[in-house]
Parts: C-alpha cells; sequence; structure tokens
C-alpha cells in the first residue's frame, strides 16, 4: 500500500489487466472492529461493504465477547483473513485463551459462556492474532497504540496524545471505545477531536496525523442502534465513517433466548 | 528547513515563473505544469518562523475545503503540497482581477452597482448550495472572469458543513476583515450563512456610497460596536438612491441574522426585481438611530452570548427558506385548478414559514411576426393579468414583501417559465396541468416541459378526472437533482 502522495493521474491501476499488484496498490479498505458475535450486524456491514466496493478488509479485533453468535462470525472472519484480511486482537478474543484477564462481570458471564462453544482450531487462531498491524504509514491496533496489551480506551484527546507520541503512523485506526471518533494532530504537536460528518468522506489532509476510532458492529454505544464501519480510501486519502442498520430486535432476542445478560440485551437495542 | 517559493523552482512537476502577488499570509506564483495546458497559478503560505498557527490552519483549512468545490464560481485545483516540501495548492489562473480596485473607484452608476451586486450573491448562494459559508467576504476575494461570472477565492477562514472544522476551536480571536465582518462572527459563531449575507450587504453598502458602513476599525472593541449602532443610511450619503436598494442593504446588514435575508438567493431576487421590494421603516430613515435607541440597543447586546442558532447545516438553511414559484394559469374555465393550485401554496407556507413565493404568468405571444395585440392593448393585458394574478393570491398572507408577482410574455409558456426559474434561483416549481382532454394537450405539456427540463424539485397539481372540488388534490410529485 502507498499513502504517500499519489497524483489523481495515478491513482488507477497501473496494469491494464487490472488484476495482482493488490499488496503494492491497496485503495478503498474497509475497516470493521468490535464485530462482538452479532451476526445480523456483521452480515448488514458485509453486504454494504460488498456493495460499496472495497479492495480489502480489516478487522480491528473484539470479534467474540456480548454477543450470542461468535461461532459463526469467528467463522466469517477467518475465511475473510483467507482471503487476505488484516485481523488484530482484541481483549474479548484474549480472553478465550486467557480467563484471567481483568472484565467487568457481564463480558466475564459472555466469555465463559462463549468458551466452550469455539473448535481448538478456532480458540488457536483467536490465540495467534498479532496486536497491532503496520501497513506503510497506517497502524491498525485495536486500542490505544501505546502498549496495545493494555487494552486502553481512546475516549479523549488526552487518551489519544500517547498513541501518537509512541508511534510515528501517519493515520492509526483502532477500535475498543465503541463510540466513533476522529482526532488529529498538528505540526506543533496539538492533539484535536473532530467533528464526524456521517457517511462524508474526510480527507486526513497530510499537515496532521490521524487516529480514528471506528465505531463498534456489534455493540455501538454512541445512542445510534446501527452497525458502525469505517472506509480508508488510500489513493483519495479520505476517511469514511458508515452507519448499517440491521434487525436489531431479532439479535436481542437471540441474545435473551440464549440466557445472556438482560443489560446487554438492552444496551443492544438502545445502542447505549 | 523548509523549500521557499522563488522564481524556477521546480516542484512536483510544476515550474514556479514570476511571482504574481504578495499578500500578508500568502504569496501567488504563475507555474507551468508538462501535463496541463491551462494557465495556473500556485499559492504558498507564508509561515513565519516558528509555529505560525493561523497560516497553517487556513492553509488546512483549504487544503480540504477547495477540492471539494467545482462550477464556474470556484477556481479550479490542480494538485496540492503539504508541509514536508513546501505547502502549495495550484488553480486555475482566473485571467482577471479581483473587485478591489472597482470599489476603490467610486461612484458607481446605480444599474452598476444592482448588476454587480446581482452578480456577487449569485455566487455566493452557489457557494452555500456547496455547503460552504465563505466568512470572509470583500473585495479583494471576488474575481471577476472576461465574462463576468464572478469567482470566489481564499477558503482559509471558510466552514464547509461535512467536514471537520479545523478552526473551531483554535483561535480565541474572532477572524475575519473588520469593515465585512457579520456580528455573530464576533460572537464565535461560525455556522450560519447569514454571515456572508452581511458581508455582502456591507459591499453593496460600500459600492452604492463609496463609504464602508462601519469604517475600517483597527481594534475589535471598535468593530463590536457594529451590534449595536446602525450605520449612516445610503440615501442620507447618496440621494439619488432608491428606497428599494436602501431597503435591501439595510435589511441585509441587519444586527440579528434572523432578520437579515435569509438567504443569498433571496437577496438576489430582490436584486433583480427591485420594484417588488416592499419598503419599510428601513427605506424611509434618512438619519441614524437616536441615542435612545442605540443605547437600548447597547444594553440588550452588551451580554449577548450568542444569536439563535440557524438549522445545523448550510443545506437546512437553505432548504429552510426557499424560493418557491407558483406558476398560475388564468383563464376562466381553469378557476378549479388556480383554486388546488392556491391551497398546495398555502400549505408549503405552512412546513416553510420562511419560504419566499414568486407568481408568475405567462402571457403566450406569437412566435413569428408583431403581436397585434401588444402594441394596441399590450400593456392593459399585461396589468390586468397582474391584477388578476394578485387576485389569485388573496389569502396567501406573507410578510416582509416575500409574496411577489411578475406577469412574463413569451411564444413559449414552458421555455418563460424556465428561463425564470433558473434566474431567480427558484428551488421549487409548483404548478398545474390541465386534464387529459386532447383539445388541451399542448398546453400540457407545458407541464411536462418544465418537469424533464427543471434544475429545481417541480410539483405539478391536477384536478381529477371526476373533477370534484371535494376530494383531495392529487398531487403529482416529480424531482430532479439540481
Amino acid at each position: 500500500m502507498r499513502i504517500r502522495n499519489v497524483p489523481a493521474k495515478e491513482a488507477g491501476p497501473t496494469d491494464p489487466d487490472g488484476a495482482g499488484k493488490r499488496e503494492g496498490k491497496m485503495m478503498r479498505l474497509a475497516v470493521l472492529t468490535d464485530i462482538h458475535a452479532n451476526r445480523d450486524a456483521l452480515a448488514a456491514v458485509l453486504a454494504d461493504v460488498a456493495q460499496r466496493g472495497v479492495d480489502r478488509i480489516a478487522v480491528l479485533g473484539d470479534i467474540v465477547g456480548y454477543g450470542p453468535d461468535p461461532e459463526w462470525c469467528l467463522d466469517r472472519v477467518m475465511v475473510l483473513a483467507g482471503q487476505g484480511a488484516l485481523v488484530v486482537k482484541g481483549n474479548h478474543d484474549h480472553a478465550i485463551a486467557r480467563p484471567d484477564v481483568a472484565m467487568n462481570p457481564s463480558a466475564r458471564t459472555v466469555i465463559d459462556w462463549t468458551r466452550p462453544r469455539l473448535s481448538a482450531a478456532q480458540a488457536a487462531w483467536l490465540a495467534a492474532l498479532p496486536l497491532s498491524l503496520m501497513l506503510d504509514d497506517l497502524l491498525l491496533v485495536h486500542a490505544s497504540a501505546n502498549d496495545p496489551a493494555d487494552w486502553i480506551y481512546v475516549s479523549s484527546e488526552h487518551k489519544a496524545l500517547p498513541s501518537f507520541r509512541v508511534s510515528d503512523a501517519r493515520v492509526i485506526l483502532c477500535g475498543h471505545v465503541h463510540v466513533p471518533a476522529l482526532i488529529s494532530c498538528d505540526l506543533s504537536g496539538q492533539v484535536r477531536a473532530q467533528r464526524i460528518p456521517m457517511g462524508q468522506p474526510v480527507p486526513l489532509i497530510r499537515s496532521r496525523r490521524w487516529l480514528g476510532v471506528v465505531g463498534s458492529v456489534g455493540q455501538p454505544r454512541d445512542g445510534v442502534p446501527q452497525a458502525g464501519w469505517a472506509l480508508l480510501d488510500t489513493a483519495r486519502n479520505e476517511l469514511t465513517y458508515l452507519r448499517v442498520p440491521y434487525d436489531v430486535g431479532a439479535v436481542a432476542a437471540r441474545m435473551r433466548a440464549a440466557g445472556l445478560p438482560e443489560g446487554l440485551a438492552r444496551r443492544l437495542e438502545q445502542g447505549e | 528547513m523548509r523549500t521557499r517559493p522563488r522564481t524556477g523552482l521546480q516542484i512536483d512537476g510544476f515550474t514556479l515563473g514570476e511571482q504574481l502577488h504578495k499578500g500578508g499570509f500568502a504569496t501567488i506564483w504563475e507555474v507551468t505544469h508538462p501535463l496541463h495546458r491551462t494557465p495556473m497559478v500556485m499559492k504558498v503560505p507564508t509561515i513565519l518562523d516558528g509555529y505560525d498557527g493561523p497560516t497553517i490552519v487556513g492553509f488546512e483549512v483549504e487544503q480540504m475545503i477547495m477540492p471539494r468545490l467545482s462550477g464556474p464560481h470556484v477556481p479550479r485545483v490542480i494538485g496540492t503540497g503539504d508541509f514536508a516540501v513546501m505547502p502549495y495548492i495550484v488553480t486555475e489562473r482566473i485571467p482577471g482581477e479581483s473587485l478591489l480596485r472597482r470599489f476603490r473607484s467610486p461612484p458607481h452608476s446605480l444599474p452598476e452597482v444592482m448588476d454587480l451586486s446581482a452578480r456577487m450573491a449569485s455566487a455566493v448562494h452557489e457557494l452555500h448550495r456547496q455547503h460552504v459559508i465563505h466568512l470572509d467576504l470583500k473585495p479583494d476575494n471576488f474575481l471577476e472572469r472576461p465574462d463576468g461570472t464572478l469567482v470566489l477565492i481564499d477558503y482559509g477562514l471558510s466552514r464547509h458543513d461535512q467536514l471537520p472544522d479545523l478552526l473551531a476551536e483554535e483561535f480565541t480571536i474572532p477572524m475575519g476583515t473588520f469593515p465585512y465582518i457579520a456580528p455573530e462572527q464576533l460572537l464565535h459563531q461560525r455556522d450560519d450563512l447569514r454571515s456572508d449575507i452581511f458581508a455582502l450587504g456591507a459591499m453593496i453598502y460600500e459600492l452604492a456610497t463609496g463609504r464602508m458602513p462601519f469604517g475600517q476599525p483597527e481594534k475589535l472593541k471598535a468593530v463590536r460596536k457594529r451590534l449595536w449602532r446602525d450605520p449612516e443610511p445610503p440615501r442620507a450619503l447618496r440621494p439619488e438612491i432608491p428606497p428599494a436598494l436602501q431597503e435591501i442593504i439595510l435589511r441585509a446588514l441587519e444586527v440579528d441574522p434572523a432578520r437579515r435575508y435569509q438567504s443569498a438567493a433571496q437577496l438576489l431576487f430582490d436584486l433583480q426585481h427591485p420594484d417588488q421590494v416592499k419598503l419599510t421603516s428601513r427605506a424611509r430613515k434618512l438619519t441614524r438611530d437616536g441615542w435612545r435607541r442605540v443605547f437600548r440597543r447597547w444594553r440588550q447586546m452588551r451580554g449577548l452570548r450568542q444569536f439563535a442558532a440557524p438549522p445545523p447545516t448550510t443545506g437546512a438553511q437553505i432548504d429552510h427558506a426557499p424560493i418557491i414559484m407558483v406558476a398560475v394559469d388564468l383563464s376562466p374555465e381553469m378557476e378549479a385548478l388556480a383554486g388546488r393550485l392556491r391551497r398546495s401554496a398555502a400549505r408549503m407556507l405552512v412546513i416553510e414559514p420562511d419560504a419566499r413565493l414568486a407568481c408568475v404568468n405567462v402571457i403566450k405571444t406569437a412566435r413569428i411576426g408583431i403581436d397585434q395585440t401588444v402594441d394596441e392593448f399590450g400593456t392593459n393585458l399585461h396589468v390586468a393579468r397582474l391584477v388578476a394574478l394578485k387576485a389569485w393570491a388573496q389569502g396567501l398572507d406573507l410578510d416582509d414583501g416575500r409574496l411577489t408577482f411578475a406577469v412574463l410574455e413569451g411564444p413559449d409558456p414552458g421555455t418563460a417559465i424556465l428561463d425564470y426559474a433558473r434566474t431567480a434561483q427558484a428551488d421549487h416549481i409548483l404548478m398545474g396541468a390541465r386534464g387529459h382532454s386532447t383539445t388541451r394537450r399542448y398546453l400540457g405539456s407545458v407541464s411536462s416541459q418544465v418537469v424533464a427540463e427543471a434544475t429545481c424539485n417541480v410539483t405539478v397539481i391536477r384536478v381529477p378526472p371526476a373533477a370534484a372540488e371535494a376530494a383531495e388534490p392529487a398531487a403529482e410529485h416529480a424531482s430532479r437533482a439540481g
């Protein structure tokens, strides 16, 4: 992937067949995070991704936890990974192999419910995921980039500062917070949260470094009960935050049928 | 250290020619590029040593906004460069100069004032339609193409409602150009397109009178005076200014944005139809307000933190104050249709209370030769239609002269309606379609022509075949993207 100054004239595929060179010329990257075993939300997002057309998919962790469909979601992401998707590990993924990790009680309940449902191969695949991935000047990570294994929430300008300090990536994309955010770091090192125009591409101007907290696919907490994802266009140098509606009621009903904590079903319905 | 611009410098394929302009915050260079034949200029911000926040952020804002803009009223962007080597924006070169020289050489004839003002308002409305509020309108920022089209430049203080606003919390001092800055900008409000209306008002005032309405204050404290102190009425400075023009200027310069024109299109409409401007006390005043009123306003404004917020986006602000054009057929057999049309118009006004309604009627003239009736009765026919049109509108209550009437003439009613809609920047055309009877077919085609060719929304009203007046009117909605 190239993010360095690609003039518009060169932005198109260089080989006439249009095949191959995918690795070096990634243009449109779909960024999904915090799927949390929500099958309907993941399916809706993947349909949206297919419709918009992307060159590659990245999953920023927390495939499992909270939701009722961990097997299906994990299978789906493993297939995507087989097709070239980039996947990093989230704290819920980590907790499958490490029951000692600190978690809130309802998260713990669902992880304990999830663990026996996964095959040994699925669990091993989760355990082997990297904590972060770097592609040219793009860093993908589940939580804060400084010490990713500490799972720090990037929930404010102040909390974003260390990520800009430890990484020299021009664009950092993470999840974990479940509330979309866009934070810039200007030439003087000033860190500022920027308003997100939902559904509209934001130019990631090169005089700044950018940290995008991508909204959750499977458990949004910003008051909008719709699946979230983001589209990074490296040729146009734009990031678009997107929302997709799905049948929230059906998923909440499955959570209740499975005996998962009532608070989590309600949270899904309200998106909070 | 970063590269400084100089003649002969090569960067990303561009070669710098001579320096065309040196301003406080940037230099402008003529540039060439082997792949681009069109004449181009490069704008390079002048970054002071150390961290020069305002200049850098202003340049970042331009880099974000300018590539999003299109059309004849903005310069086309050809390339941009970031701070790694040398920051720049390359755009097409507009062959013409800014309005500054024109503004500095008064007096201007009144037709010239009206014409130039209308062209300025038209360019600004087009920018607003593209989600951008300029927030630094002044004569230097309008360039004039050879065909008279005005081009808006310098977007360093602008706001795009679909992009992050990098300037929002960055600086504590209000930014803008003091002679033209709107009162709400002094209160740090950056989301109101009516700020541009105020600046336009200040510019039209200057064009008409040769003087700036608030002088050229140098200190912020003096700039703030415009929150309570009214400018000298234009007619006191130049008595031949018609009351309608003073009405237009002083309305655009209202301190409270809610009392100004609600869109540049509405300002443009009045500039195009000065005879239809409803005159209020603004048009009549010949002296500045007395000290009692000024003192009262000072007491009100002193503690004011914000004016009432406008709708959240520029698009919503325009939608909130649309220009609705109603094409009325006044022939006697069409009374039922005209009645339905009036009720539909009234309903639209309930939904959009800031709308303005332009009622038109078309007199069909002969395509070839001289119309027999025109010479002898032409004027009378025109007046008669106008009277009938006003009678039709009885019951449509709109204050502030937001109800206007026009009788158009042309061999082709559809084209006459479309031309009027385009010139008036109408957002919506409301018209009737005659029934399906074959004898009326040629008139029915007027509505289909308008639906097919209009660039705005069109709603066609029909009388149902049963012609039962009691039934709900069947409205056929047809929309075309602009």
